[in-house]
């Protein structure tokens, strides 16, 4: 899978006419008075649709990404208007909030959100909250248990965008213990971990062997 | 036989349940926002809730396929006590929401000055919104508080199509249909409206302008009431387009009036199995 930009894309071609005059209003209105964001975020998708544009945002994402970065806050006062769409928003809000943490100028404001979704049972959550906003500001012990929790979640790894640039020894080591308990449990080891502990050969002890080599 | 049931509270349900409810025939749910037995004692209790009706539970109706819709409402009952008032504040977020189909439940318990206040305020959100309003009649003295919600209603400005009244009987469905609202029947095991009483209202009033329910909570309910009502209304010599016209078109038609039922319409003689019906569990 493509990582996803640090920029959203377009969703102009994919919205008519009446769509395209809604998001031009919206994000006008946003841009003299925050707080209608309030109503507005939550209607995006009635009024723009939810097709997918890509491998990583759809449409109704695309619009919530273009009200956000109309938001004319900055720091902790753009931090508060996220958060509190987060706090207040559906799963579809919560995961536009989640794609566009990187496009937003939020430093390490925005971690408490990545947090919450990363403690759920929302798949698509978790997928959204591992975006680059993560690989940028996540802490690595953090990101090694959101790696580990995706394992769990069976959340294909290579939707985690940065894993390659953010696997460590430490994660590798927690893979191979995990790839362990599952062999020993009589139990199938996922094919997506394998790169990760490879990277790091001095992680695989004998009892793990024969799960790594090449051939399996 | 396709079944919409537009007052049922799933989040006291099991997953038996909904197993239960797609193989009789349910398709469709709204699960309106309710007092919870245990009386919350802040907002934020509430938002918590909001979002469960958001999130957690159409996930899980979806499992067994089910369509979850809700309405969102601060409830007449904790509409009396101040430490939940601040919710009317907030309400303005979730009523914009794509799967809130109404603001409800709404109306009178114990008819004081707090539910009045709560009543006419989330009727004013009703008519900003454009949404339909689900509005509960009390259980005690049904009749007079029927009436003076009709008044509030009247009152309110919103359009009276827009409205349904439930938990009505004998004595109070009259007056709602005349008033132009659309008129809910609760059918309960014991209580409320029986399905063969409810039989009776639909042969002397039509069936115009009726919704049926099972109102299922975490008392003394069951979730196949309007199964059960379905085929009273079989046996009593209703045909099958009437049921489908009370048990599915007519919840259709009154929700519909959001502009955000975002439903895939089931065949009325669709299949009654469905595949992969179990809650995922995360394994972390």
């Amino acid at each position: 899978m493509v990582p996803p930009s640090l920029t959203a894309p377009d969703p102009h071609p994919a919205l008519d006419d009446p769509a395209r005059t809604w998001l031009a209003e919206a994000t006008a209105r946003i841009a003299s008075d925050p707080g209608a964001i309030r109503r507005l975020f939550p209607a995006a998708r009635r009024h723009c649709g939810r097709a997918r544009l890509d491998a990583h945002w759809t449409v109704d994402e695309a619009a919530r990404a273009a009200l956000l970065t109309a938001l004319p806050l900055r720091g902790r006062a753009l931090a508060d208007e996220v958060t509190g769409l987060y706090r207040h928003g559906d799963p579809a809000e919560q995961r536009a909030v989640l794609s566009a943490l990187p496009l937003l100028d939020l430093g390490d404001l925005a971690l408490p959100l990545v947090r919450e979704a990363l403690r759920g049972n929302d798949n698509s959550l978790i997928e959204a909250a591992l975006g680059p906003y993560a690989t940028d500001h996540l802490p690595d012990d953090e990101f090694r248990q959101a790696v580990l929790k995706c394992v769990f979640c069976e959340i294909p790894l290579g939707h985690v965008h940065g894993l390659t640039a953010r696997a460590d020894h430490e994660l590798a080591r927690m893979l191979a213990d995990f790839a362990h308990e599952r062999l020993a449990a009589g139990r199938d080891v996922p094919d997506d971990i394998r790169p990760v502990v490879r990277a790091f050969p001095g992680v695989i002890g004998e009892e793990v062997q024969h799960a790594f080599t090449e051939e399996s | 036989m396709r079944i919409f049931d537009p007052h049922i509270h799933m989040t006291s349900r099991t997953t038996d349940d909904y197993e239960a409810m797609y193989a009789a025939g349910v398709r469709a749910v709204v699960e309106p926002a309710f007092w919870l037995g245990q009386p919350r004692t802040s907002p934020e209790s509430f938002y918590d809730y909001f979002d469960g009706l958001l999130g957690w539970e159409p996930y899980r109706a979806a499992q067994f396929g089910i369509q979850h819709f809700c309405t969102i409402a601060l409830n007449p009952k904790e509409a009396n006590d101040p430490r939940c008032i601040p919710v009317l504040d907030e309400l303005d977020r979730y009523l914009a929401k794509d799967r809130v189909v109404a603001v409800g439940e709404i109306g009178y318990d114990s008819m004081t000055p707090e539910e009045d206040e709560a009543l006419a305020r989330q009727l004013q959100l009703a008519v900003e919104h454009g949404l339909p309003a689900l509005v509960h009649t009390p259980h005690r003295d049904k009749a007079a508080g029927t009436k003076r919600t009709l008044d509030v209603v009247r009152e309110s400005g919103i359009a009276p199509e827009l409205v349904v009244l439930d938990h009505l009987n004998e004595l109070t469905v009259g007056m709602v249909l005349d008033s132009g609202c659309w008129a809910g029947f609760s059918i309960y095991p014991r209580t409320k409206m029986s399905e063969d009483r409810m039989v009776e209202i639909l042969k002397g009033h039509g069936t115009e302008r009726v919704l049926v329910n099972s109102a299922a909570d975490w008392g003394r309910s069951d979730p196949l009431k309007t199964r059960r009502t379905a085929d009273a209304m079989l046996a009593a010599g209703f045909d099958d387009d009437t049921v489908d016209q009370v048990l599915w078109r007519s919840p259709v038609a009154f929700y519909g009036q959001s502009g955000r039922l975002e439903l895939d319409e089931p065949k009325p003689d669709e299949e009654t199995t469905f595949e992969g019906n179990s809650i995922r569990r995360g394994g972390a």
